[in-house]
């Protein structure tokens, strides 16, 4: 279920729509040091591919991708 | 270390599992040393497309592309100071739906195109640029815009951008 890695940052997009989801997330990954680990909940349909691409195109790491329920938060540690 | 039962296989990149910090690939840092580009002529002001180019200048801002529209025509006339507030206009051929996207926007606190844009250049690299053309046209100044536009540019500015952009869209 949950990671046991601890969560410097917890992110609640959930009922957000696209593009808030990517927005927020890289508005929080801003504030975060490298090596710090954030999850983001949120329940946009297109979320699923969308915070995997953007990980992939900015050099963050993706780490875990949980779906509870229509509700998918993903684990993301900042690269340097 | 991770509960990695429920890890959705389609969506974690390759190379995933390992929880050290992973090395940015060659083709991220070139991304990132110099980004992809996103032009974006914004001929039209009816809500609905300017919907649709604000997340698509979101969206690319929030990947790290950088972001150049160039407003032209309508949308031009869509950025003057304050007309966003009160723009309600949707594409003729789809007026009966007007009301209808109004009422669920507003339902599903879906945020404004200039949210949207705002929210962009606050965390990403986007400049506005107003067509000189229909500015001359309507007798607009810079002053006359809302803030977020940067400069009034002509075609050929424009032109030089899109030369360098990896995808140029004609909203």
């Amino acid at each position: 279920m949950a990671t046991a890695q601890v969560i410097d940052r917890n992110v609640d997009a959930k009922g957000q729509m696209c593009p808030m989801p990517v927005l927020t997330l890289a508005k929080a990954m801003k504030e975060l040091q490298p090596g710090q680990v954030l999850a983001i909940s949120a329940t946009d349909l297109g979320a699923k591919r969308d915070i995997p691409a953007w990980a992939e195109k900015t050099g963050n790491q993706l780490l875990e991708i949980v779906d509870e329920g229509g509700v998918l938060t993903f684990y993301l540690k900042k690269s340097a | 270390m991770f509960g990695f039962d429920k890890r959705q296989q389609n969506g974690v990149p390759a190379g995933a599992p390992d929880a050290a910090a992973q090395p940015v690939s060659a083709s991220v840092q070139a991304d990132l040393a110099t980004p992809p580009r996103l032009s974006i002529v914004l001929f039209s002001g009816t809500v609905d497309k300017l919907m649709a180019a604000s997340i698509l200048a979101t969206g690319a801002a929030a990947m790290g592309m950088q972001v150049e529209l160039f407003l032209t025509t309508w949308g031009v006339v869509a950025f003057r100071k304050d007309d966003w507030r009160t723009n309600t206009r949707v594409s003729s051929d789809y007026a009966d739906y007007g009301p209808a996207m109004r009422e669920r926007m507003a339902a599903k606190h879906v945020s404004s195109w200039m949210d949207n844009l705002l929210g962009a250049k606050e965390i990403g690299d986007v400049h506005i640029a107003a067509c000189s053309m229909t500015m001359e046209l309507y007798d607009l100044k810079l002053d006359d815009m809302e803030p977020i536009v940067d400069e009034i540019t002509g075609v050929a500015s424009f032109m030089h951008q899109a030369q360098a952009s990896q995808a140029t869209l004609f909203i």
